[in-house]
């Protein structure tokens, strides 16, 4: 009796240990820490064919579901404001949220939304998801890569990842000339997400 | 010569007169022609530098006329009935606060990243504030509008001094046309 006891408790203990390790986890839900500014999401782009021109958003929020034990049951999910592009020049900017570019006063908010996730690696994944920007819902894959996460230093705990993608300009019906060096966008974000 | 009299205007206004006439159908071409311009245009950069310096002169050019409207009054009013000369004091108001909002309005769109503004390739205006890109865009609009708005007064205007000339054979335009201050 008196080791049955012992036993069931001694389990409950591990059991309890298992699950406040980590190991015996669910999925948690990490938000991306845009208000620290500790995500980012930059873009760049051939001028002429001759040097690359860098901006990004400088607002959006997201979130990601990850699950260590089963990568594949991972999600993520970004909503950017798309008037807060920033190439540090205000009337390039201006011209960027216009009709000739994103057409911001129609067209708002862009987003991601993963519908697949494959690992590719031990610290790489596939993200394929629907990409929204200007009115037009396209599949794109982001190559993810795992950067680090555990306890901050002031009581949260947090993951990074970044991923790169490519993006055709034509695609999301954006067809102002800008030579042909410049058909092609390329995206890189890094984030961090804190768990919530 | 110079100052304005009671029975005509003196040189200087009708010289800022005519030259804020030129520079303002002037900026508004160039103004309209070059947002449409292609990224390959040649002109695509020149242009806008050119607006932008010359609506920095023509900002100059105005609020001296306001110092100069006070140092030196108009002369007296030509019109015979009241809702004229009413009329006419509302649209040359209007003209001339547009001439301010316009050039103000236009440093805000491209100052609002903490650039600053270039006159004839000197950085001469720094930026002061900075705009969220919502305000930027309504600055834009106001820009846009402000410069229609003008080139509508400056219609009527016109039309109204080619009335008094040729159906009142009054003396409003050649007033403007000739010098008689003190």
């Amino acid at each position: 009796m008196k080791t049955k006891m012992g036993y069931a408790f001694s389990m409950a203990v591990i059991g309890a240990a298992l699950l406040t390790s980590g190991l015996v986890q669910a999925a948690d839900t990490y938000k991306m820490d845009t208000k620290g500014s500790h995500a980012f999401i930059q873009f760049k782009i051939q001028h002429l064919g001759f040097s690359w021109l860098l901006g990004r958003f400088n607002t959006f929020e997201g979130e990601f579901v990850l699950d260590e034990a089963n990568v594949e049951k991972s999600s993520v999910k970004v909503d950017i404001d798309v008037a807060s592009v920033d190439s540090n020049h205000a009337e390039r900017d201006k011209h960027l949220r216009g009709k000739d570019f994103f057409d911001v006063a129609k067209f708002p908010k862009a987003g991601f939304v993963s519908t697949k996730i494959e690992k590719t690696g031990d610290n790489t994944a596939k993200i394929t998801g629907d990409f929204t920007l200007k009115g037009i819902t396209k599949p794109i894959t982001l190559d993810a890569t795992y950067i680090g996460g555990g306890k901050d230093p002031w009581g949260g705990y947090r993951q990074g990842f970044e991923a790169t993608t490519q993006l055709k300009l034509k695609d999301f019906g954006i067809d102002y000339n800008l030579g042909p060096a410049s058909e092609v966008v390329n995206i890189y974000i890094s984030v961090e997400g804190i768990k919530q | 010569m110079l100052a304005n009299s009671e029975s005509g205007y003196g040189l200087v206004s009708v010289l800022l007169h005519w030259l804020s006439a030129l520079l303002t159908i002037l900026l508004f071409g160039v103004g309209l022609y070059m947002v449409g311009l292609s990224y390959y245009d040649p002109l695509y950069h020149e242009l806008p530098e050119w607006h932008k310096s010359l609506g920095v002169v023509l900002a100059l050019l105005s609020l001296f006329r306001l110092v100069w409207r006070v140092l030196s009054g108009p002369p007296a009013p030509l019109a015979e009935k009241r809702w004229q000369g009413a009329a006419a004091r509302l649209v040359h108001a209007t003209m001339l606060a547009l001439l301010i909002l316009l050039p103000v309005t236009g440093y805000f769109i491209v100052t609002a990243e903490g650039k600053p503004l270039m006159v004839f390739e000197l950085s001469l205006l720094p930026a002061l504030l900075e705009l969220a890109p919502n305000q930027t865009d309504m600055v834009g609009r106001w820009h846009l509008w402000g410069a229609w708005g003008l080139i509508g007064l400056a219609v009527v205007h016109a039309a109204a001094a080619l009335k008094h000339h040729f159906v009142d054979r009054d003396r409003t335009l050649i007033r403007m046309l000739t010098i008689k201050g003190q």
